[in-house]
């Protein structure tokens, strides 16, 4: 048996690397597919909306970690090829991302009021530029909040991705527990890492959200 | 040719009929006020002169063209036809010039570098030069609507449609807005308003328009309308808010 030394303490931020190419792969595939779903919940084509809607209970009603074991085991059963885990994750969290994401947005978006809609429409814009100089901006600020909260639960939601074996933060954890009988001390440090990684952003909302509404 | 020609347009909300074949014609630099009681359908009117509201029946038509929410050009009508409401409906997020030049910008009316101007000029057209840089909520409730008349100036409109626009100020700000209007009224701007403001409605109207029930109940010269009332309707109307 070892002691919880520096090699132990690199492999946890060496693993850290996959935790937040998680997140950004989350956002980079989720937040596009999050913001389709916002407009297509939004919709006047009600077939959008029901879709949207279809979409939403589904992946909403299934937990995280039934995701990551369906797209994980299921994705080679069902495309008939084996898939890195790095992939099945990143498709589990994409989806994660884009049906919760998509229902901040999608109630920033309705929290702007109709009116604003129908000003920008007498203007002579297009809907997409009434959506995107008159609405978004403001649904943007209303969203800010939450869409921080949520970025942060996702980085900590990316720890679930440690029972299919994926190598990020908490599975190094677990690993350097095992091998150094030191359970406290290595998830005090984990616990530790993530807590450095989310409060700069509650941090970053804060003071965004305060530049945002000097700015009126 | 009129310039607005409203042929027995019906409207329904529901079970609710709110208009009930409105005949109107609006000659251009004409300035006509629509009064009446609430209810009796004058804002659905004017929205569904810009097919912010679509008609059951009827038709309506601007400069000739047939209006219709599903028109292909209704972007290019809704430049040529401003309207101001109630509630000025300003970008919040927006400061007073980004306000004006945002459609003229988008639509190519005016290239990027002369919108500046383009706001200077509507401001001070509407006496507000000086708060080209403030943020609509920086301004009273009367500044505000100014503002709104001036994006819509911005936009070089040949009809203004204006919904009730002084009924959400306090009464201490309702002169400029009228005064603006006013001003406009002068240098032949077409206009049609939805008002509860009678002394506007006699002194600076051309044409008197007194809505009841969805029906276009009286219409004609104002003065003469509020001396000689025709009916009891607008008898009982005009001592009501006298």
């Amino acid at each position: 048996m070892r002691t919880f030394n520096e090699a132990d303490l690199l492999s946890l931020f060496s693993a850290l690397r996959w935790t937040v190419v998680l997140v950004a792969l989350a956002l980079a595939c989720g937040g596009p597919l999050a913001l389709m779903l916002a407009l297509m919940r939004s919709s006047r084509i009600a077939p959008l909306r029901w879709l949207a809607a279809g979409i939403l209970q589904l992946v909403q009603g299934v937990p995280l970690l039934g995701l990551l074991m369906f797209f994980y085991f299921g994705m080679p059963v069902f495309l008939g090829v084996e898939v890195p885990a790095l992939v099945a994750v990143g498709v589990a969290f994409t989806a994660y991302t884009a049906v919760f994401l998509g229902e901040i947005w999608r109630g920033g978006i309705q929290a702007v009021k109709q009116t604003q809609w129908e000003a920008a429409a007498c203007l002579g814009l297009t809907r997409w530029q009434q959506f995107r100089y008159v609405i978004a901006p403001q649904a943007f600020r209303m969203a800010l909040p939450p869409t921080v909260g949520f970025l942060v639960q996702l980085i900590k939601n990316t720890s679930l991705a440690s029972v299919v074996g994926f190598v990020e933060l908490a599975r190094a954890g677990q690993m350097a527990s095992a091998a150094t009988f030191q359970p406290l001390l290595v998830y005090s440090v984990v616990a530790a890492i993530y807590f450095a990684l989310c409060l700069p952003l509650t941090v970053w909302s804060r003071k965004l959200e305060a530049r945002l509404n000097g700015a009126r | 040719m009129a310039l607005v020609e409203i042929r027995d347009v019906h409207k329904s909300f529901g079970s609710v009929e709110v208009l009930k074949g409105i005949t109107l014609d609006v000659e251009k630099g004409d300035i006509v006020t629509i009064i009446g009681r609430s209810g009796s359908g004058k804002s659905t009117l004017l929205r569904c002169i810009n097919a912010l509201e679509t008609i059951d029946r009827g038709e309506i038509r601007i400069e000739g063209e047939r209006i219709a929410a599903d028109m292909p050009n209704l972007r290019q009508l809704r430049q040529r036809v401003g309207i101001v409401f109630q509630a000025f409906n300003l970008f919040p997020h927006l400061t007073v010039e980004r306000n004006i030049t945002l459609a003229p910008v988008l639509t190519g009316k005016v290239p990027k570098e002369k919108a500046r101007d383009l706001a200077l000029d509507v401001l001070a057209r509407v006496g507000l030069a000086d708060k080209i840089d403030a943020w609509p909520e920086q301004l009273s409730g009367g500044q505000q609507q100014r503002v709104a008349i001036a994006r819509c100036l911005a936009m070089s409109p040949h009809l203004m449609l204006f919904d009730e626009v002084t009924s959400a100020l306090d009464p201490e700000l309702v002169g400029e807005v009228l005064k603006v209007m006013e001003d406009m009224a002068r240098q032949g701007m077409t206009m049609i308003l939805v008002t509860h403001e009678m002394g506007f409605a006699r002194t600076v109207a051309t044409k008197l328009v007194f809505m009841h029930q969805g029906r276009v109940w009286e219409q004609g010269n104002p003065a003469e309308l509020f001396a000689d009332p025709k009916t009891p309707e607008l008898k009982n109307f005009i001592s009501s808010v006298k």
